[in-house]
């Protein structure tokens, strides 16, 4: 709390805050002159050697079984891997890209059903109050339980795991447009209504812009949802992509792929939610800007 | 949104100002509309999917996908069978112990650490990276690790339970005590109140609605956690149970009718349970009845 | 209720609405005995009882009284935010509101400005003043741009056409709100205590721009404050509302010349109507303390 304060302070007030990359390299600059780049990475070399010392150097009972960093980063490396997958082997590059295809798809789906939706949802209460209890029925229960029907139902690899990732991520998807409608001041939509709009200019300009930073915040638990059922359903049925490929190599015992598959995983689950996150930020520079004034 | 409130009594005959009475409950019961248009989307939902299912023993042509599940009318006659069978029970017993078993170890670590992580600055510098670079990898990525790992099974999938909703609890906890006004803790410091006052009286109460959020949240992901991870391992040789293992059970064993009841079932389970930690947090926070 | 102001005759004034100023021939409104109770089959507030005020063409009307009284709901009501239970609202001899049509319609001959400020925080400041025009189709898309940014320029904020209203100061935001609802060329403007979060020195600007931005529209103003300075200051009558339910307590008439500006503040003719609308008001706000109500809006 008190650095924010130290933050605003540093705001110049009488040139325009910077913006962009100079901002990028104006907190960059301070931020080295406190201890906190520091600490952070000696937080992550910290982890990493324990990590280490654990698993490969010290041998501790049961840690032993887990490939350590050290066996992990090589393999990784390794144009010619003892366990047959690496940074440089068709295998691993393509379960990346049939994961990632996945994700796009489901996450494209759902965004396009989920977002119109739960704007039409807020908008309307008649279609609000039908629609919203079938999905507060269906919500519950948990999106790994749909496997087995969504097995029977679409048969086949693919369409099944399509279907999970795209129920996951449209539930979330929905209801956080619904609330991010809900969450709009009332009196936006009076402003609008004595300003002479029509239904549609509300719809078109208070309505959605208003939901936009619900529905991205919505938007990037969606993409983690999306990620998390899909590794689920790729683990129990998969025939390519990341979750088959821990999978795969525990029940072939190559450890040391299926530890490099989870790194992967984070890695590409992080960096798709940045992306959400970078995209929200384009599409509402409005906010940006007024939480940068305020030194956030 | 903009709703505006009808005025019935704008229907008062003439010139008198008769105030209309007030109704009893029953009668505003009767006359909500919300809640007669959820009963009609409800029983329309379950009548589509009952035709649907029903479509090809009727007109010889099935329709794609749903046409293909059981109908509601199988699915109850199936669950009565099940319900007084003593199998069905233990799934329910073995899965909400695993849950709140995971769920209690995840709170006991989680809101500690994310306290800390709030309060001290060196603390959250060198904790947090870690923290984030752990924290994208999905629960379920975990379970063949965790299998390799732990002795048993059933630690195991107690394990990714716990990471489950351990890193939801912490980001929660940690935002809820970021959040606080500095204002209560100025106050509270220009009152001569210590470091640890201002921990017990301000921060942690400050950060019980995320605490709770962060439960409710976590108490989601764990349901979910437990039941992949018991369908994951349970398919194999060490059968856990709980209704994860139901589900996968009755769909080897290609009772459809079975699959849903499981579904139904883990969905009530699981609505119950987050509507416990609604109430405990209405309990416990009486400044704050959202709920 | 009990009648406790010697000032009210009967039930509520229909006073003599002043000389309309020479330019101002629209936007007289007529409120005639409005009663306004809020879910009547519940919870059952009375916020309005049998209100009637005339407001003439032109006049800056300020509405004073103790927070909950009932405001705001008026406003609403002559907005078509919601409904009214009784009476009916005249706007230039057409009926807003009455036994028939309890709602009135919205539309941009009443513009409001909000109470917190609704400025779209999504558009920039041109952007919101053109939107009005925009999406009545009264101008093209160009020459409602090109007349919103002249009017921003007239009222000061040329630099600031194109930044967010989450960027500018509250005083520029509460000024470009004005400036959005007089594009529309509204009959009325209802003000919802515009200036409430403002410091004193804002507030003075703020003040010198409005009476500034009135020598030259001459619109008609339903002002609400509970500033008494502020509402002898810009006003031309200060309606004292009683405690919930609202309904007329006093009428100050300030018969103060226009141009005015901030010299007139020191004046003892100021000073005296101050006091007379002050001790009407005291009562009212002594009442509404004790019922101790929490106000909603
Ligand atoms: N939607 C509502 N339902 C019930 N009571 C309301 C509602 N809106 C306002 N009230 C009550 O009506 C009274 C008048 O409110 P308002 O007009 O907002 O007061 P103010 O004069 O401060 O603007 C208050 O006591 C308030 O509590
Ligand atoms: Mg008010």
């Amino acid at each position: 709390m008190s650095e924010r304060v130290a933050d605003t302070s540093g705001m110049d007030t009488v040139q325009p805050p910077p913006t962009g990359l100079r901002l990028a390299w104006y907190r960059a600059r301070r931020s080295v002159k406190t201890p906190t780049p520091y600490l952070m990475v000696f937080g992550v070399a910290l982890w990493l050697v324990t990590y280490s010392l654990l698993t490969e150097i010290l041998k501790v009972p049961r840690f032993e079984k887990i490939p350590g960093p050290i066996e992990v980063i090589t393999e990784w490396l390794s144009p010619d891997p003892a366990w047959g997958m690496s940074l440089f082997t068709e295998a691993y590059l393509i379960n990346i890209y049939v994961s990632c295809r996945r994700i796009l798809i489901a996450f494209g789906i759902a965004t396009g059903i989920g977002v119109p939706l739960g704007l039409f949802m807020g908008w309307s209460k008649r279609f609000r109050d039908y629609s919203f209890p079938i999905l507060e029925t269906l919500r519950p229960i948990p999106i790994l339980a749909w496997v087995p029907l969504a097995i029977i139902m679409f048969s086949g690899f693919e369409t099944p795991i399509l279907f999970l990732a795209t129920l996951a991520s449209l539930f979330v998807t929905t209801l956080n447009t619904l609330l991010g409608v809900d969450s709009i001041d009332e009196s936006y939509f009076r402003a609008a209504g004595c300003l002479g709009s029509k239904p549609r200019h509300v719809f078109w300009h208070v309505v959605l812009p208003g939901a936009m930073p619900f529905i991205f915040t919505g938007l990037q638990i969606s993409v983690g949802v999306a990620w998390f059922s899909l590794v689920a359903a790729e683990m129990i049925s998969g025939d390519y992509g990341l979750g088959y490929m821990i999978m795969d190599s525990y029940m072939i015992n190559t450890y040391v792929s299926m530890v490099m598959a989870m790194i992967t995983l984070g890695f590409v689950g992080w960096a798709t939610s940045a992306m959400v996150r970078a995209v929200g930020n384009r599409m509402m520079q409005w906010r940006i800007r007024a939480l940068a004034l305020e030194g956030r | 949104m903009a709703e505006h409130p009808t005025v019935h009594a704008a229907v008062a005959p003439g010139p008198g100002r008769a105030v209309p009475l007030r109704r009893t409950r029953l009668q505003k019961l009767l006359e909500n509309t919300t809640l007669w248009r959820g009963i009609v989307a409800i029983v329309g939902f379950i009548l589509f999917w009952e035709v649907c299912s029903q479509w090809k023993g009727w007109f010889g042509y099935q329709i794609p996908w749903i046409g293909k599940v059981a109908p509601p009318s199988d699915v109850m006659a199936v669950w009565m069978d099940i319900l007084p069978q003593p199998g069905y029970w233990e799934s329910w017993y073995l899965s909400t112990f695993r849950v709140f078993l995971g769920f209690a170890i995840a709170q006991v670590i989680g809101i500690p650490f994310g306290l800390a992580l709030a309060v001290n600055k060196y603390f959250r510098d060198v904790f947090f990276p870690p923290f984030e670079v752990l924290r994208p990898i999905p629960p379920l990525a975990w379970v063949p690790a965790a299998i390799i790992f732990w002795p048993t099974t059933e630690l195991s999938i107690t394990f990714v339970t716990f990471l489950g909703a351990f890193f939801t609890i912490v980001i929660n906890v940690l935002g809820g005590a970021r959040s606080i006004d500095g204002r209560y803790l100025r106050a509270a410091q220009s009152m001569g109140a210590s470091q640890w006052d201002l921990f017990r009286r301000i921060i942690l109460p400050g950060t019980l609605p995320s605490i709770f959020t962060g439960a409710a949240v976590g108490m989601g992901i764990t349901w979910e956690v437990v039941l992949a991870a018991e369908m994951i391992s349970g398919g194999g040789q060490q059968a856990g149970g709980g209704l994860g293992f139901f589900i996968w059970s009755s769909f080897m064993g290609g009772s459809i009718e079975q699959v849903i009841v499981g579904m139904i079932s883990i969905g009530i389970a699981g609505y119950l349970s987050s509507s416990a930690i609604r109430y405990l947090g209405s309990v416990c926070m009486p400044w704050r009845r959202l709920f | 209720m009990p009648e406790s102001a010697t000032e009210t005759p009967g039930a509520g004034i229909t006073a003599q609405a002043p000389a309309p100023a020479a330019k101002a021939t629209r936007g007289a409104i007529s409120i005639r005995n409005v009663t306004k109770i809020y879910d009547p089959e519940g919870v059952n507030v009375m916020a309005v009882d049998d209100c009637s005020l005339e407001i003439a063409a032109g006049e800056v009307c300020m509405i004073v009284g103790p927070s909950g009284c009932g405001k705001t709901t008026l406003l609403n009501a002559i907005a078509g935010f919601h409904s009214i239970t009784f009476g009916e609202i005249y706007l230039d001899g057409q009926l807003l509101c009455g036994p028939e049509k309890p709602l009135a319609d919205q539309g941009a001959d009443r513009v409001v400005v909000f109470q917190n400020g609704a400025l779209f925080p999504w558009k920039t400041l041109l952007q919101n003043v053109a939107y009005g025009p925009i999406v009545q189709e009264t101008m093209g898309k160009a020459e409602a741009l090109e007349k919103a940014a002249d009017m921003l320029a007239e009222a000061g904020l040329a630099d600031m056409a194109k930044k967010f209203p989450g960027e500018v100061s509250s005083g520029m935001a509460r000024r470009a709100e004005i400036v959005r609802a007089l594009i529309n060329d509204p009959k009325v403007l209802l003000l919802d205590e515009p200036y409430r979060a403002m410091d004193a020195l804002t507030k003075s600007i703020m003040h010198e721009a409005l009476l500034e931005m009135y020598d030259r529209t001459k619109v008609t103003m339903f002002f609400i404050t509970h500033d008494l300075e502020e509402a002898i200051f810009l006003g031309d009558r200060v309606v004292v509302l009683t405690t919930r339910p609202a309904k007329t307590k006093k009428i100050v008439d300030v018969k103060i010349p226009r141009p005015r500006d901030y010299r007139l503040l020191g004046s003892e003719e100021f000073r005296l109507l101050v006091s007379e609308a002050k001790g009407a008001v005291h009562e009212e706000a002594i009442k509404a303390f004790e019922a101790g109500e929490r106000e909603l809006a």
